[in-house]
């Protein structure tokens, strides 16, 4: 098989995970691993790992919604929305219990409302600090972590043996490592790695084991090393920011338009694992710390607004002609920072476009705002 | 203050005093600050630090129906219409330079902010946004969020460390020492006036109710402003003392009709429609007689007692899980005797509201109270429709009769 087409299987099969997770979580739960819903954000994943069982991501869906009007109001976020719809409709039926970080409003009393309409479904709660790079921040994370282990240990039917949560962090880190090197070689192939592959090759990992998806992008990253780079001046190279790069179909647009992106700053991708787990000592301390070194994200406490230069600093080290934000609806945290990172790029000329998202938008409004946006930068 | 005021003008009285003395607090080199409604004010009333509370200031001017300039000179600025009014409006009133007018309160630009997030996420990117964009160091005293209704132990550690370390930052700030004497004179003022508003529950739940509907909100500026203070000590004994008089003389809340309904309503007011929303309620003899939204600042612990003032801190309803807040909603429908309930679904405030509706299904099954619940907004006035207002509460007045009627 030349690289080429291995590089194409490898991608197929992660584009195929992303497009149905379904479908591969069904297969992995047939192999005898429990299965952990996780909601965003910064999840110590790692824990579900350790006691044997599969985290899988829950990230809401295009559904209709119908059940879950009766627990939130129309300009509630969609992701929980179609999260609480799917859980009630059956479609997380099976899972041994659902993580909820608390990291906003929205997170927050999806988990109380998860809580009331799948009382069969064991909730786990974890509440990250604000003043987390503290001392007492720290320490009170490892209380909640320690908490969170109790919980699953207790659902797992196991204890985490001596050893097992480091080498799940140790899995974790290489599985971190392994997304970040794709993303810096994707670039360099613009023709291959198309925008909607880029972001289907990292979501697919929320719904495979995490040692398997670093060693297919670990495997994809060196093809790609041993290719020569595509041809280049093709597309415009911009960066995304928001939550998500979703519904499907969306980074279909930008490819459309003659956009490339370079790089990102989406929750869901970049900034999830933009930060390792850091070295040394007890592993739920070491989890706890890694929140205290995560830096530029709407969902942690960031009083030097660090957002603004990191995004500034992204688009100029990637040399991205602009930056397109994927502003999904009704989501505070990301509309709180809009303004003020928005002021830089405009003092800096960097082109910026705004792009509200969410589940059933428009797709061809977006594709003429898109198109507008390629043709000016 | 002469002895023949009310307390309503003495409440006015010092309610507009509070942004004088904060100018002129400001003007002699005083640093001043901005907090969020709920935060241990303890700490900055020791060290004689004013604060000014901006979710009060835009109540005021939401009231006044000043807020639609303000809200969009913050969007034009870039904030999105979905995100909270009071945010909006206090950032576009930074943006219009901070000036007062017969209106709109002399909010003076502050020095510093606080930031406890123990009733709100959100508030934690406002008072960033309100640092970086000033310039300003924020103080952030974190209550994580309790969702199973307790505040644990290594909460109760985490908090307790940050009040520690607040001191600290405070003694820099002002380079003088945090005199723990005068602490405790704030803790146990700060204790009375809470005990104080607690009674003030209590005789509002008399038949007929001696308050009329939205006073507790108004008497709710003391304790967001001043609950540390002596004059709000002397406000709610005078308001107390009013009500146990109109009960002995056997007055109602309303001069010109009867008390016929009680209810509890729930979430904040509906500022920029004030006027109308009392109005459609004493036109159908509707009084409030409870709110989960006062009972916020029923802060209890003992003085001296810096866990218990964690702990207390962090068990805002807000903070709490869905079975905690709907205790407390069927704690205050019984106390406040109310034959109904109200839910404002308030555009601006996702944490009261995404909670809602699983709450009234439950707090009706307990009390059986029939509800309604109408859209509006604390601060935005584009948010709120007179008709769907109305014709709700008339649906409401017809459960409540026929509630009435069954003998219950």
């Amino acid at each position: 098989m030349t690289e080429r087409m291995r590089i194409e299987a490898i991608l197929r099969e992660l584009f195929e995970v992303a497009a149905r997770p379904g479908v591969s979580v069904a297969k992995r739960a047939k192999r005898g691993k429990p299965l952990v819903g996780v909601l965003p954000y910064y999840a110590p994943e790692e824990i579900v790992h350790a006691t044997g069982m599969l985290p899988v991501g829950v990230w809401g869906g295009t559904a209709d919604i119908s059940k879950a009007n009766h627990y939130f109001p129309p300009f509630a976020c969609p992701l929980v929305k179609s999260a609480l719809e799917l859980a009630i409709r059956g479609v997380y039926d099976g899972l041994a219990a659902m993580m909820v970080p608390c990291l906003c409003e929205s997170l927050t009393f999806f988990g109380q409302n998860f809580r009331a309409a799948r009382p069969d479904i064991p909730f786990v709660p974890v509440v990250h600090p604000q003043n987390r790079r503290s001392p007492e921040g720290v320490a009170y994370l490892r209380a909640e972590y320690q908490k969170v282990q109790a919980r699953l240990e207790a659902i797992a039917g196991r204890k985490i043996a001596p050893g097992d949560l480091d080498s799940a962090i140790g899995i974790f880190n290489d599985h971190r490592r392994a997304l970040r090197a794709f993303l810096e070689e994707a670039p360099r192939h613009p023709s291959l790695v198309l925008p909607g592959v880029r972001h289907a090759v990292v979501k697919s990992s929320y719904f495979m084991d995490r040692a398997e998806h670093a060693a297919l992008v670990g495997e994809l990253t060196r093809h790609l090393k041993g290719i020569p780079e595509g041809e280049s001046g093709r597309g415009k190279k911009v960066v995304v920011t928001g939550i998500m790069a979703e519904p499907e179909g969306l980074m279909g647009l930008f490819e459309d338009v003659g956009l490339d992106v370079v790089a990102d700053d989406l929750a869901q991708e970049s900034r999830a694992f933009r930060t390792d787990v850091p070295d040394g000592g007890d592993p739920l301390e070491r989890l706890a710390r890694r929140w205290s070194l995560v830096e530029g994200c709407s969902l942690a406490f960031d009083p030097g607004k660090e957002r603004n230069r990191i995004l500034l600093e992204l688009v100029r080290r990637s040399g991205a002609r602009g930056l397109v934000v994927l502003m999904m609806q009704f989501c505070d945290p990301e509309e709180m920072d809009y303004p003020l990172y928005r002021k830089d790029f405009d003092a800096a000329g960097i082109p910026v476009l705004h792009l509200e998202t969410e589940p059933r938008m428009s797709l061809e409004q977006a594709r003429t705002r898109l198109q507008s946006f390629a043709e000016m930068i | 203050m002469s002895e023949v005021q009310t307390s309503k003008q003495l409440l006015d009285h010092y309610a507009g005093q509070v942004y004088a003395d904060a100018a002129a607090a400001k003007a002699a080199g005083t640093p001043v600050g901005w907090s969020t409604a709920i935060a241990p004010q303890e700490f900055f009333e020791t060290m004689g630090l004013p604060l000014v509370y901006p979710e009060n200031h835009s109540a005021v001017i939401s009231a006044r129906k000043r807020a639609l300039g303000f809200l969009e000179r913050a969007e034009a600025y870039g904030y999105h219409a979905d995100i909270c009014g009071y945010m909006r409006v206090n950032f576009g009133y930074l943006l219009e330079g901070a000036k007062g007018d017969a209106d709109v309160p002399p909010a003076p630009v502050p020095d510093f902010v606080v930031c406890c997030n123990n009733y709100c996420t959100m508030i934690v990117k406002w008072y960033e946004n309100l640092a970086k964009e000033l310039g300003i160091p924020v103080f952030m005293i974190d209550m994580p969020y309790n969702p199973e209704g307790v505040v644990d132990e290594p909460r109760v550690r985490y908090i307790r460390a940050q009040f520690d370390r607040l001191v600290g930052q405070l003694e820099d700030l002002t380079g003088r020492p945090f005199d723990r004497d005068r602490f405790r004179e704030v803790m146990e003022v700060s204790r009375e006036n809470v005990r104080l508003w607690k009674r003030a529950f209590e005789i509002v739940s008399h038949v007929p109710s001696p308050a009329n509907g939205f006073d507790f909100y108004n008497y709710l500026t003391l304790m967001v402003f001043m609950r540390g203070r002596p004059e709000t000590t002397e406000v709610l004994r005078l308001w107390i003392r009013e009500m146990e008089g109109k009960i002995a003389r056997g007055e109602g809340p309303f001069r010109d009709a009867q008390e016929r309904f009680r209810v509890m309503f729930d979430g904040i007011a509906c500022w920029p429609q004030l006027a109308h929303t009392a109005k459609v309620f004493r036109s159908h003899g509707i009084n409030i007689t409870g709110s989960n939204y006062p009972d916020g600042w029923a802060v209890q612990y003992e003085t001296g007692d810096l866990e218990g003032m964690a702990r207390a801190y962090a068990s805002v309803a807000n903070n709490m899980s869905l079975e905690r807040q709907v205790a407390k909603r069927v704690e205050i429908i019984r106390q406040g005797r109310c034959d109904g309930a109200v839910y404002h679904m308030n555009r601006s405030c996702k944490v009261m509201d995404f909670l809602t509706y699983e709450a009234q299904r439950r707090v009706f099954e307990e009390t059986g109270a029939p509800y309604i619940t109408f859209d509006g907004d604390q601060a935005d006035p584009r948010v709120f429709v007179a008709a769907q207002f109305d014709t709700r509460v008339q649906a409401l007045v017809e459960m409540m009769e026929a509630r009435k009627g069954d003998g219950r």
